[in-house]
């Protein structure tokens, strides 16, 4: 696999002297899924839109399929398609010729089949007749993804795509983007669900006040952050932890049923084994027993806390 | 440069147009002909004639520049306002297309449905009184360059205005009185000496004057200086699109 998109040292401050980015580099490869996670303000909007052509960089480069943005803008925004984060559509027009027209915007010229697929796919082909303005909201959503797919991208940007969208259309999204994928294109998506990048993405940046934090793939991601806990259930509640235990640094619950025990699933050592020892030899009766696996918010959470802790 | 872009841009406006085609066509239509019912019929009967010019006759040409000026300038300010309004400009700030692209789509669709506007006038203009042109090679020359030039001030007061508020206000305050006070109705032969000499500050006598040529073979300023009044004014929008083009002003952060 190779780089499509190349970003190096990007920054931006805008005139009234907000920086959204402060000297991001990505390499984004063909093909994949790639999921860019940060709070609301963190800069994801600012970096795509760069990409696209809508912000001018302060500094920085990128380059799409080869193409530098600013040098050889019409090669590389030919390769991009983008669905943006509010819903903007002509509102008087119908929904076929809104996307005919992104086709023709991007130097395409007609082809009535590949629209009536693209319609089809996003289940808009019924209403392809239909004024824009009469369309519910996850409809219009979808004409947007339409207009995107129209030119034929290698690379799909979804500037929050399932942001205020039902289950089954959220559902269905991520089937086509799917699909996608399995087409070729690469497809970046920036999120504030972490369940949405947990659920699609191959690899996962995460960006908070301009920074990239973190680039990784998120197995790897999961396995490397994952902390995993091990919850003891007690038949009888226990005042106060006996010395013998101290070492383990155990969390007791208030009402002293409970025993959590925090440790690094991936170590040689969990000092698991050891723990249920001590346990027994204090003489604790164990009602049940379960482990839990932290999840990506847990791991967004923290590495959001961490980077601010060090600016 | 992308022609299939400047294409589709081309056709989604003049579709706008079709769409909307009581407002677009047939208001400014019967607006003009009842100038021509109040000013041509009802008073101009009491006026015999201005240079020798029946006043029902002579006031066509006037009245043609009004609504192309008006036209021009609101339909390209509105088909780029419209856009940064509901957000869908973000498809041609990502789109393979240069601002020249854009600025060819738009204002040569806003200067088309001008001039088919014009067209119509003018037509209409005949049920009302005999019409000779005397250079209808000049006469379209006029009125293409001032639909394309004023469609490219729209074009700029689109990208300025931040809301419809000031979009209305130049056409409105500025375009209406200097079309009003640039000769439509009149010669300004007919002025006292000191307003004579104002009027000529003002661009928009110099269109009217030189399209009245066309008609009548007669003007109130030499033609060459209304053609050469025109080019300065073509030139100075183009100079300003481009200042844009190149800043990104009011469209790209």
């Amino acid at each position: 696999m190779s780089a499509i998109i190349s970003i190096r040292d990007l920054a931006k401050t805008y005139g009234d002297g907000f920086t959204a980015l402060k000297g991001v580099s990505l390499d984004i490869e063909e093909g994949e899924i790639l999921a860019l996670l940060g709070p609301n303000g963190a800069g994801k909007t600012t970096l795509i839109s760069i990409i696209c052509g809508l912000v001018t960089p302060s500094a920085g480069s990128v380059t799409v399929g080869g193409h530098d943005i600013l040098t050889g803008y019409r090669a590389a925004r030919a390769m991009i398609g983008l669905v943006p984060q509010e819903i903007t559509i002509e509102p008087f027009e119908q929904v076929i010729n809104t996307v005919r027209f992104s086709r023709g915007l991007f130097g395409k010229g007609s082809d009535e089949a590949h629209i009536e697929r693209v319609l089809r796919a996003l289940s808009l082909w019924d209403k392809r007749k239909s004024k824009n303005q009469a369309l519910s909201g996850g409809m219009k959503r979808r004409v947007l993804i339409a207009k995107a797919l129209s030119h034929e991208p290698r690379v799909l940007f979804l500037d929050e795509p399932t942001a205020g969208v039902d289950v089954t259309l959220r559902r269905e999204m991520w089937e086509l983007v799917r699909q996608l994928r399995s087409e070729g294109v690469t497809i970046i998506l920036t999120t504030h669900y972490i369940e949405e990048a947990e659920e699609m993405a191959d690899r996962i940046g995460v960006i908070d006040h301009g920074r990239l934090l973190l680039v990784e793939e998120k197995a790897r991601l999961l396995h490397q952050l994952g902390r995993k806990e091990l919850l003891l259930e007690l038949t009888e509640p226990l005042p106060e932890l006996p010395s013998s235990l101290a070492e383990f640094a155990l969390q007791r619950s208030e009402d002293g049923l409970h025993l959590t025990y925090e440790f690094d699933a991936h170590a040689e050592r969990t000092g698991m084994t050891r723990l249920l020892g001590a346990v027994a030899e204090a003489g604790l009766q164990l009602k049940d027993l379960t482990t839990r696996q932290s999840s990506l918010e847990d791991v967004f959470l923290k590495l959001v806390a961490d980077g601010r802790d060090e600016t | 440069m992308n022609w299939q872009a400047i294409l589709s841009i081309y056709r989604f406006e003049m579709n706008r147009t079709f769409r909307t085609l009581a407002q677009s066509v047939v208001s400014p239509v019967l607006s003009t002909s009842l100038y021509f019912v109040v000013f041509g019929t009802a008073i101009g009967a009491r006026i015999d004639t201005v240079d020798n010019i029946p006043y029902g006759a002579f006031i066509v040409p006037g009245l043609v520049m009004l609504t192309l000026l008006q036209q021009s300038i609101t339909n390209a300010s509105f088909g780029i306002y419209f856009p940064k309004f509901i957000g869908t400009i973000y498809e041609l700030l990502s789109a393979p297309i240069s601002f020249i692209e854009v600025v060819i789509g738009y204002v040569g669709a806003a200067a088309t449905k001008a001039l088919m506007i014009a067209v119509i006038i003018l037509a209409t203009s005949t049920l009302f009184v005999d019409l000779t042109i005397a250079h209808p090679v000049w006469m379209v020359a006029f009125l293409v360059l001032t639909a394309v030039s004023f469609a490219l001030l729209g074009f700029i007061i689109g990208i300025w205005a931040g809301n419809f508020e000031q979009l209305q206000l130049i056409p409105l305050l500025v375009v209406t009185p200097l079309v009003f006070l640039g000769g439509a109705f009149y010669s300004i032969t007919m002025l006292p000496p000191a307003w004579q000499a104002v009027s000529l500050f003002n661009p928009v006598v110099y269109l009217i004057s030189g399209f009245r040529w066309s008609f009548f073979g007669m003007a109130d300023v030499p033609v060459g200086i209304s053609l050469a009044a025109i080019a300065l004014f073509l030139t100075a929008c183009l100079a300003a699109i481009w200042w844009i083009f190149r800043t990104g002003w009011r469209i790209k952060p």
